[in-house]
């Protein structure tokens, strides 16, 4: 055995080496969702610089937008939002997701990365995962598994979005383990045509579920 | 019913607590409520590979000719391994790094200290391990800055690092700290990880890899979680 590499955190300045454009959107890959150009000079910018053309990925598009707030309810706006989800039937783009008779989708990946903005405020474009398997015989709900990182975060927070409008919520094996008061932490809000809303709380009243994974 | 292999949990005593107070930005950022922990299911034991290219862009190994010009500071391989915890190499999987140039300043726009910008050098590259989890970049040492975290305040020279690995469970951003750097002990960024893992984050001298009249070298092994031993259904 030998031991772990420690985390550190990805201080302010990651914003020309890990948000690619595109990234925030997982279902055409368009445009700068994601990146923040205004914070790099002209002629620095590395990632995915050539915008290459993609399908569109199948399913139920939804928009996911939130703040991130600190403990004094101060968005922060050097903070980024990593996504892994399954594709709109329930398939995970992995190697170790095995089940040959979900069907994978060759335009959706399924991972991406949101910056916040000068306001502290993250978007993402997506669809609405399927349901995947639980522990035992159970089916998770439709979820997005999450990593928050920004300066002063020394180690990724680890959560995830559910959507509040899935009535198979109240029959998911992960959400069952979390105290019912704090449950609409990891809940986005329905605000119709396919928006949601879901704040991220660092610290302090309304603290968002972190997980220990 | 899926088999499941999980990783391992989090080692104790290898990392650093969110409340870190020395690092004072962790103390309006890190959370009060204890973490809540889950079974690792099919979505933390999966995680994106082999489409790099399409999600960040083509591999950058050469962080030293970026504009039209050299990069101005002493050349360094930087190269090692991407292992888990049982010592089995991490194939294909994405390592991201960026730093600071020679004289300690970042490209972004948010770094304003006094220290010149090199417009050779964005000092952010992508690659991807091999076979035998080994991955290479080639770059300049970059410099220490100040900070504004107490007074006197100075990072000690390093590399921010990436990985992904093979799932979300083993999902890592480190720094990489040069051997013999006087500011390490000062820093409180390194120090918020245990005393006997901080050592771990250090880079070791090696003559071996350097070339001749041209680079000198540092090799850092990176280890991420391994898998336990008990496969789960799920």
């Amino acid at each position: 055995m030998t031991g772990q590499t420690p985390w550190q955190t990805v201080g302010p300045y990651f914003h020309y080496a890990l948000p690619w454009k595109g990234g925030a959107d997982l279902v055409e890959g368009k445009g700068e969702a994601g990146a923040r150009m205004d914070l790099l000079p002209d002629g620095h910018y590395t990632l995915n610089p050539n915008d290459q053309p993609r399908g569109v990925a199948q399913g139920q598009v939804v928009t996911i937008s939130g703040t991130v707030f600190d403990g004094d309810g101060v968005p922060i706006p050097d903070s980024f939002v990593e996504l892994w989800q399954a594709n709109a039937v329930g398939r995970y783009d992995s190697p170790d997701d095995g089940r040959e008779d979900v069907a994978l989708d060759p335009d959706f990946i399924g991972f991406g990365r949101a910056s916040t903005d000068a306001d502290g405020v993250f978007t993402i474009r997506t669809v609405k995962p399927g349901r995947v398997p639980g522990p035992g015989n159970s089916l998770q709900a439709p979820h997005i598994a999450i990593s928050v990182m920004a300066r002063g975060i020394i180690k990724r927070m680890v959560s995830r979005i559910y959507f509040a409008d899935e009535a198979c919520n109240a029959e998911d094996p992960i959400l069952d383990l979390v105290p019912p008061a704090r449950r609409a932490t990891l809940l986005a809000v329905p605000l119709g045509a396919g928006q949601y809303r879901f704040d991220i709380r660092l610290q302090g009243e309304g603290e968002t579920v972190f997980f220990d994974v | 019913m899926t088999l499941i292999l999980p990783f391992n949990r989090e080692e104790e005593g290898a990392h650093p607590s969110f409340l870190s107070p020395d690092y004072k930005a962790t103390i309006k950022r890190s959370p009060h409520q204890p973490l809540i922990r889950i079974p690792q299911t099919l979505t933390e034991v999966t995680g994106p590979a082999g489409r790099w290219d399409r999600l960040m862009g083509p591999a950058i190994a050469d962080l030293t000719k970026i504009g039209t010009g050299e990069a101005i500071g002493q050349r360094i391989i930087v190269s090692g391994r991407v292992l888990d915890e049982d010592g089995r190499p991490v194939p294909n999987t994405i390592v991201e790094v960026w730093q600071a140039n020679a004289a300690g300043r970042y490209i972004h726009k948010r770094d304003q200290w006094n220290a010149p910008l090199d417009p050779n050098f964005t000092g952010s590259g992508r690659v991807i391990t091999d076979e035998q989890g080994r991955y290479r970049f080639l770059t300049i040492t970059p410099g220490a800055y100040p900070w504004g975290n107490h007074y006197n305040a100075w990072r000690p020279a390093h590399i921010h690092f990436s990985l992904l690995g093979p799932a979300f469970a083993t999902r890592l951003v480190t720094q990489m700290y040069f051997p013999g750097d006087p500011l390490i002990p000062l820093d409180p960024i390194a120090n918020a990880v245990p005393a006997q893992a901080l050592p771990r984050m250090i880079s070791r001298f090696d003559i071996e890899t350097t070339q001749e009249a041209y680079a000198l070298s540092f090799i850092f092994d990176i280890v991420l979680r391994g898998r336990d031993a008990t496969p789960m259904e799920d």
